[in-house]
């Protein structure tokens, strides 16, 4: 029994270094090069297609009523739009759910600006490889994948503005 | 982190141009809440009841931190203590404290937490770290920690003994479906020093050759002064489609005193319609005695080790429990994200196999149940 | 047997080697998992309680309950 113990201890103490190491793995699945097109329904009904706002810079925004960093993150992407959509930019609200109802539920209460899309069939979350919720994608005005950002915290937002900024200069 | 990296290379330009500004995957802090609670036992002549208080903080990128204040006020009397001693008062108070990191998908928690009554002390630290891998289906956590007791006694104030306890811990948590969730966990424990009551006595024939000649209390228990187990456990929960979820769990026990032990565990959670969640479980135990262990010794001299607590006897325990809880506010109020008024109540029926009640002469199999009562308020901001 | 080499083994191999295997839920089908009800402690202080009550009342300790699941976000 006492040598088990010490094996275990072992164990634990090496595992602890192997997750040090295997800390810090980082996913780019979202590839460099052009954004895949695709085209959903909107909030308002209407079916949108990404190519249609070719020109402009366009922020994809992947996101969930279940997700409580998407939650945290949607105001400010609002005034996002709101200060720089005059100046050629979108953000297209890409909703992950099967199951709209939760999603239009929080848009009556937490209502946004910029269009909102339903993936119901999850193709586009497939098209773009998400693997993190929520996740953002910001292109540029000749429709190509400059920056990916993957989770949400306080402060990601600050990048956000400096990356939209720079893209609409372009 | 800023990795700029891609698989395919549709131009130098375009690659170069490529910046993941943030990687995933990376942990989310537990949440900021604060619960009150008022707790209650009542079973086997024991009442102990008294508030739990809990406060958790996080800055909502890197730390979070909580705190804890519990309190049992106890009245004691309960069948070891009618039939060796005098019914008795006492409270013990506890505190925690406990601090979380994030640092990408790995949390770090380092706790410390402090037990005090009139006749034991204890502190105890722990650390764990977990990491989340395979885009966040898999979670392991390993855990240690350290507790230091010191042991007085309230009838003799020249008594003082000490005990420690060291507890391994890993965990495994697999998302096996969208609608299943597993976790192991295993738990090794090992205890040195004074393990066991300055007060109890076990109980001994009058007459080693005359068991009619009917028996005493006066020979103090003796333990081994080191302890090791070994507890594993598999838990599931599984979403059923109308939303609910249904939980099963078993553990397994065994430890160098021969105690052996399995429990099972079964639950139903059900929401109802909009703001209430009813949950109802069932918990089965059985355990083997300690090989040290006798409800009645021949003498008193019997064994290098003797121990009368029915904790360490052969028994069988099974809960029913119900729960009820209601949000308050459908969408928050003001500050608060979520409120919930909840009350928990559970009966335990203990049934032992060879631990008797000597409160009567031919001293026959005890059994008692015990009443478990929550009742708790809970905040989210 | 060499009970120290399989485990230190088994526990690289989990850590650090199987980092190629493709999640099989995606983030975007969290949802169930994410659910209050798929937590498999609502709330920590009144399962610490009773814990607590079966620690004490009772001869096993270790192993109680579980952990994890969730949303998986960030």
């Amino acid at each position: 029994m006492n040598t088990m113990l010490k094996t275990i201890r072992k164990a634990v103490r090496t595992a602890i270094m192997g997750s040090l190491l295997v800390a810090g793995t980082a996913y780019a699945d979202i590839d460099a090069g052009p954004a895949p097109d695709f085209t959903l329904k909107s909030q308002t009904g209407e079916n949108l297609r990404l190519s249609e706002f070719r020109g402009e810079v366009v922020m994809i925004n992947f996101w969930a009523s279940w997700c409580a960093p998407c939650r945290q993150e949607m105001p400010l992407l609002d005034e996002l739009y709101q200060q720089y959509q005059p100046l050629g930019f979108t953000i297209l609200g890409v909703n992950v759910e099967e199951d709209s109802t939760k999603a239009r539920q929080m848009l009556k209460k937490l209502p946004v600006n910029f269009p909102v899309l339903f993936d119901n069939k999850s193709n586009v979350s497939k098209l773009y490889n998400v693997v993190a919720m929520p996740s953002t994608v910001l292109v540029d005005r000749d429709g190509n994948i400059r920056y990916l950002h993957q989770g949400y915290k306080p402060g990601y937002e600050e990048s956000y503005q400096q990356q939209v900024r720079e893209l609409i200069r372009e | 982190m800023v990795v700029g990296a891609t698989r395919r290379h549709p131009g130098a330009l375009l690659s170069a141009l490529f910046l993941v500004s943030h990687a995933a995957p990376a942990g989310v802090l537990p949440e900021d809440r604060a619960d009150a609670m008022y707790h209650s036992y009542d079973g086997g002549g024991v009442d102990v009841s008294g508030p739990s208080y809990l406060v958790r903080k996080g800055d909502g990128k890197r730390f979070s931190a909580s705190v804890n204040y519990y309190v049992d006020s106890i009245s004691s009397a309960s069948i070891d203590v009618l039939t060796q001693g005098s019914p008795y008062n006492e409270q013990r108070t506890q505190w925690t404290g406990s601090v979380d990191y994030i640092h990408a998908d790995t949390t770090m928690t380092a706790g410390y937490s402090n037990s005090d009554e009139s006749d034991y002390q204890s502190d105890t630290y722990n650390f764990s770290i977990s990491q989340a891998m395979f885009g966040d289906l898999t979670t392991v956590t390993l855990g240690y920690s350290y507790g230091d007791d010191d042991v007085s006694s309230n009838v003799d104030s020249s008594f003082e003994r000490s005990a420690e306890h060291r507890n391994y811990h890993v965990s495994l948590t697999q998302v096996l479906t969208k609608n299943l969730l597993l976790s192991l966990n295993y738990d090794a424990i090992t205890d040195e020093g004074f393990l066991h009551s300055p007060y109890r006595k076990v109980r001994v024939q009058n007459d080693p050759l005359d068991p009619s000649a009917g028996w005493n209390f006066n020979t103090p228990e003796t333990y081994p002064n080191t302890r090791t187990s070994n507890a594993v456990s598999a838990n599931f929960i599984y979403y059923l489609p109308y939303r609910a979820a249904v939980k099963a769990g078993y553990r397994y026990y065994t430890d160098d005193w021969d105690i052996d032990a399995h429990n099972v565990e079964v639950g139903y959670v059900h929401p109802l319609w909009d703001r209430w969640i009813v949950e109802f479980n069932y918990r089965y135990y059985q355990q083997d005695q300690a090989d040290f262990y006798s409800d009645l010794f021949q003498f008193p001299d019997q064994q290098n080790f003797m121990a009368r607590d029915k904790e360490l006897s052969k028994f069988k325990d099974q809960t029913l429990g119900v729960a009820l809880s209601y949000d308050l506010f459908e969408d928050g109020w003001g500050y608060l994200d979520k409120a919930t008024l909840n009350v928990k109540y559970s009966r335990i029926w203990f049934d032992y196999d060879n631990y008797s009640d000597a409160r009567q002469a031919n001293a026959p199999g005890y059994d008692f149940t015990a009443d478990l009562f929550q009742l708790f308020a809970s905040v989210w901001y | 047997m060499n009970y120290q080499g399989i485990l230190i083994a088994l526990t690289l191999l989990l850590l650090g080697g199987c980092s190629q295997v493709e999640p099989w839920v995606k983030p975007y089908e969290r949802a169930h998992l994410a659910d209050p009800v798929m937590s498999f402690s609502r709330d920590p202080v009144a399962d610490g309680y009773i814990s607590h009550i079966y620690q004490v009342r009772e001869g096993a300790r270790g192993a109680e309950g579980g952990h994890g699941g969730g949303c998986g976000c960030n």
